[in-house]
């Protein structure tokens, strides 16, 4: 026995002693690295592996210092790098595949990219896309306008459910150009979103997947033409190197910083922000509670903002009535129920200062050029407990024997507001708001289901209609149009229930607006534009379909020790996020501009 | 002999199909449509690209057969050995997910268990003798056993590896690292293991300790054991026979214990981010992942039932009444 005892002891010592000097070469790799910044890897990194399933070579030691990790779009394993599949890793698009265009949501500007320049005709009806010269994708053959055109053309597989050949009506190779036509007038804002969306894939590779198994077709180790390549990928990361060949050092004179991505799977909040304190992680795109103490806690962790909101606003949080149900059928209802609630509340209470209250409008700060100032002021609901309760008494709705407004029967009220189980942040702001809403005597009950639960009750299924009463929603991204955002709201017709059903989750139904909507979609210039979103906005204000709340920010919380000059509002201007959609919106720019720190 | 294991085996045979059934109903009464999660993770994509996504997961999936159509295409695959497409995964065989993270599991799992198992029985036994053996050894194994593993797993990892570094803070192996067959790799993949299995180690050790320590008490009190102390029989020969009593019920909780070790230990495992078995029950259980849930339940079937084999042929060896009782006698 005491033999056994001591054994365990050694085994314990030696774990122990093996470990701790593994904790420090963590940070400071032993191996040497064989490449240094910027330098042609030694082998390239698209060999494949050997026949023991190893890789063969040293480059499976990333360089500390040459390394950007990174966490906060990938919620699961990588499993796809189709870039058409939608739940295709994080950097597919935007890292391996690029884009014609990119889009710049705070100076609202277009930037070439795989193309080197578009327009429309003088009629503005033909858009031709000059495709840039001198890319090579990383197989080492030429980009050409084939590809371009073969790319778009794929949108016309149906499998992959695309509304762009529902406008597009031909697209065609002319010479280093691809000219595109359009059946009718053309869906510019739809259109416009696509150029910076569409990844350009080679056409040589990619023929013979394009059928109806598309989605089957997980492209491991692709190619493209972006900045980086295909490392490796395992259960918990996703590991990008960089490509020495990419045709923006030489065009435009660009050279993306670290040699290696790791993008870390989303973990529990502990260990989240842990690797991030401990700078085991550079840029994590995570909500991280307290986040505003740590920016000051001396751990070298920055946000876009020095102060608040610390954060961009990604998207806008609103309170999502069903409009099939009573009382919630009554726009002088929402309208009363959306003056009872102080989103002033949630962003003090529940997130301390780190996101802004949206305007009556919800439209994100990106969009304020398309804010009717006017129609707001007249229309525009504020908080107000006190009018919320004269709304209610003059719309005919009493109030009961327990202090809470009834159906106009008499009936009692109890709207369920639901937000997924584990979303701390929402689950602190549905009690703030059912707390506001009880002082104007409308009875909410704050719930917080399964994730899965939630989706169903909003969606509904084949066989069963939405059953919500309220839900928290935040689907509308930042981008190049407020189209997207009163498509959101006023989609008709109404889309069936189930997976689909990702538009007008309140069940609103005014043809007039959507009208309006399709018109906006098919409206280039800014100045009609603004004309038509301000009916938009004295639709919304009048009958209050939908109720914003708050910006959620654009979580991204970076730490100094590893790479500094991060994206920020003294540095220079581009989104610091790796969401889907987020590279092409110019945080491609932020791995051009971050430098090694010392 | 046969005619034991015969029996025995039949049983398992019944058993197993029973849990099979149950296994591949429960996932299915769990509210909601896994594919409606899978597509609502893609902000931004429009109703009809949505819907296409969602028709390609559900032919994917088999979810738009009939449930007798999917419960015999269940049992089709798994006689095949094919245990069907993850929906966490986005169309992973689940048996790649599980394979993958087996190993880690194991690792973590069997010194865990093995160890703790030998260390609370040693201690446990020799606390039951020595005095000032019990009144360490009891009340630390205790507050060990009454810790939970999230807790303690918590308290490891802030004090060990954020405020002193000793140990990385999360993951299977170094996000710096790819899996080689070098020193620095395996190195990297012991400092990674070091805490999950340190917090795994002390709260079970407590439970055996304590167990154990119990039962020789109880041994030792009994009948047979005084009877042989009155014979005159030495106290190491009365103490044998108390230890080997003792053991029975320690070895059938390990059976158990390891049966369903390819559960992974889920709070631990998901306090370290480790890539082991729990880790994907966890994933399986918030995507609702019918087939990755169904398929871990499975090994976890299999491994209670081969571990439920395993005692009875360990008790055959260890326990004579058993072999008496097989030949027909009474013990």
């Amino acid at each position: 026995m005491q033999v056994g005892k001591s054994r365990v002891l050694a085994l314990l010592a030696a774990a122990s002693i093996v470990a701790s000097a593994c904790g420090s070469s963590t940070a400071t790799p032993t191996v040497a690295p064989t490449t240094g910044p910027g330098a042609t890897p030694t082998v390239a990194p698209t060999a494949a592996p050997s026949a023991t399933g190893l890789p063969a070579t040293d480059t499976t030691v990333y360089p500390r210092a040459q390394t950007l990790y990174t966490s906060g779009k990938q919620w699961g394993a990588p499993s796809t790098w189709n870039p058409l599949d939608p739940n295709a890793a994080m950097g597919v698009v935007g890292l391996q595949y690029e884009t014609l265009f990119l889009y710049d949501p705070i100076k609202d500007v277009y930037t070439p990219w795989l193309a080197s320049g578009g327009s429309w005709d003088s009629t503005n009806t033909t858009y031709t896309i000059n495709v840039r010269q001198g890319v090579t994708w990383s197989d080492g053959s030429a980009f050409t306008a084939a590809d371009v055109a073969f790319s778009i053309n794929l949108y016309q597989n149906t499998t992959l459910g695309s509304d762009l050949f529902t406008f597009v009506k031909a697209v065609t190779v002319s010479g280093n150009n691809v000219v595109v036509t359009f059946q009718g007038t053309p869906a510019y804002q739809e259109w416009n979103q696509d150029l910076y969306n569409m990844p350009m894939v080679p056409a040589a590779i990619w023929t013979q997947y394009n059928n109806e198994n598309i989605f089957k077709f997980l492209n491991q180790n692709g190619v493209g033409t972006g900045p980086y390549m295909y490392k490796t990928a395992a259960q918990d990361r996703m590991v990008w190197v960089k490509n020495p060949n990419w045709w923006a050092t030489a065009a435009l004179g660009l050279s993306v910083q670290p040699t290696y991505i790791v993008d870390i799977v989303n973990s529990s909040n502990n260990v989240a922000l842990g690797e991030l304190l401990s700078g085991g992680l550079d840029l994590d795109n995570n909500y991280l509670p307290g986040i505003a103490q740590l920016v000051s806690g001396g751990y070298n962790i920055t946000t876009y903002f020095a102060g608040p909101p610390y954060m961009l606003a990604g998207n806008t949080a609103w309170l999502v009535p069903n409009t099939k149900k009573k009382p919630l059928d009554d726009p002088a209802f929402r309208k009363a129920l959306a003056e009872a609630i102080n989103p002033q509340n949630v962003v003090v209470k529940d997130y301390g200062n780190i996101v802004a209250a949206a305007n009556p409008t919800g439209l994100l700060p990106v969009w304020d050029k398309y804010v009717d100032q006017t129609v707001v002021k007249n229309l525009g609901v504020t908080f107000n407990t006190a009018k919320a309760k004269a709304d209610l008494k003059a719309a005919g709705y009493k109030v009961g024997s327990d202090g809470f407004v009834t159906n106009k029967d008499g009936s009692p009220i109890k709207l369920n507001l639901e937000v997924p189980d584990g979303w701390s942040d929402w689950m602190e702001a549905e009690n703030l708001i059912a707390a506001d809403a009880a002082l104007a005597g409308i009875n909410i009950n704050p719930t917080h289901p399964d994730d899965a639960t939630v989706v169903n009750d909003e969606k509904g299924t084949s066989s069963a209609a939405p059953t919500f009463d309220l839900v928290i929603n935040n689907d509308v991204q930042i981008g190049s149009t407020p189209w997207t955002y009163y498509d959101y709201i006023f989609r008709q017709p109404e889309i069936a229930a189930g997976p689909a059903r990702n538009r007008n989750y309140e069940q609103y139904d005014n043809a007039k607006a959507w009208a309006l909507v399709q018109k906006l979609d098919q409206t280039l210039d800014v100045t009609a534009m603004q004309a038509i979103t301000s009916q938009l906005q004295t639709i919304q204000l009048t009958d209050e379909p939908i109720i914003p709340l708050w910006y959620n920010g654009e979580w991204s919380q970076v730490n100094n020790s590893v790479w500094t000059n991060w994206p920020s509002d003294t540095t220079y201007h581009v989104q610091p996020a790796t969401w889907n959609g987020y590279w092409q919106m110019g945080a491609i720019y932020m791995l051009t501009n971050i430098k090694p720190a010392g | 002999m046969r005619r034991y294991f015969g029996r025995k085996l039949f049983t398992y045979l019944i058993t197993f199909f029973v849990a099979a059934t149950i296994d591949w109903m429960i996932p299915r009464f769990m509210p909601g449509d896994p594919v409606a999660g899978l597509v609502s993770q893609t902000n931004g994509i429009s109703p009809t690209a949505a819907q296409a996504l969602a028709d390609y997961y559900y032919k994917l999936f088999g979810l738009k057969e009939s449930l007798p159509a999917q419960y015999l295409n269940f049992w089709n695959s798994l006689l095949h050995g094919n245990l069907g497409l993850s929906v966490y995964g986005h169309g992973t065989p689940v048996t790649d997910m599980i394979m993958a993270a087996v190993p880690y599991t194991l690792a973590l799992l069997i010194p865990a268990i093995l160890l703790s198992w030998w260390a609370g029985n040693t201690f446990g036994a020799l606390a039951a003798r020595r005095k000032w053996l019990d009144n360490t050894v009891l009340p630390v194994g205790y507050i060990l056993t009454a810790t939970p593993y999230m807790w303690l797993a918590l308290v490891l990892s802030f004090v060990l590896a954020f405020s002193l570094r000793l140990f990385p803070l999360s993951g299977g192996y170094g996000f710096n690292l790819e899996p080689t067959l070098t020193w620095l790799f395996f190195t990297d993949l012991v400092a990674h293991w070091v805490l999950p299995f340190l917090s795994l180690f002390l709260v079970m050790f407590g439970g055996w300790a304590i167990g154990m320590r119990n039962m020789i008490i109880y041994e030792l009190e009994s009948d047979y054991s005084r009877y042989l102390e009155t014979l005159g029989a030495p106290q190491s020969l009365v103490r044998k026979y108390a230890f080997r009593n003792a053991m029975l019920p320690q070895i059938t909780g390990l059976a158990l214990q390891l049966g369903v070790i390819v559960a992974g230990a889920l709070v631990t495992e998901i306090v370290f981010s480790y890539p082991g078995v729990g880790h994907l029950v966890f994933a399986a259980i918030q995507s609702e992942d019918y087939f990755l849930l169904q398929g871990i339940f499975m090994f976890i079937i299999i491994g209670v039932l081969l571990a439920n084999f395993i005692v009875d042929i360990v008790y055959v060896i260890v326990d004579p009444r058993t072999r008496v009782a097989m030949r027909g006698g009474t013990a």
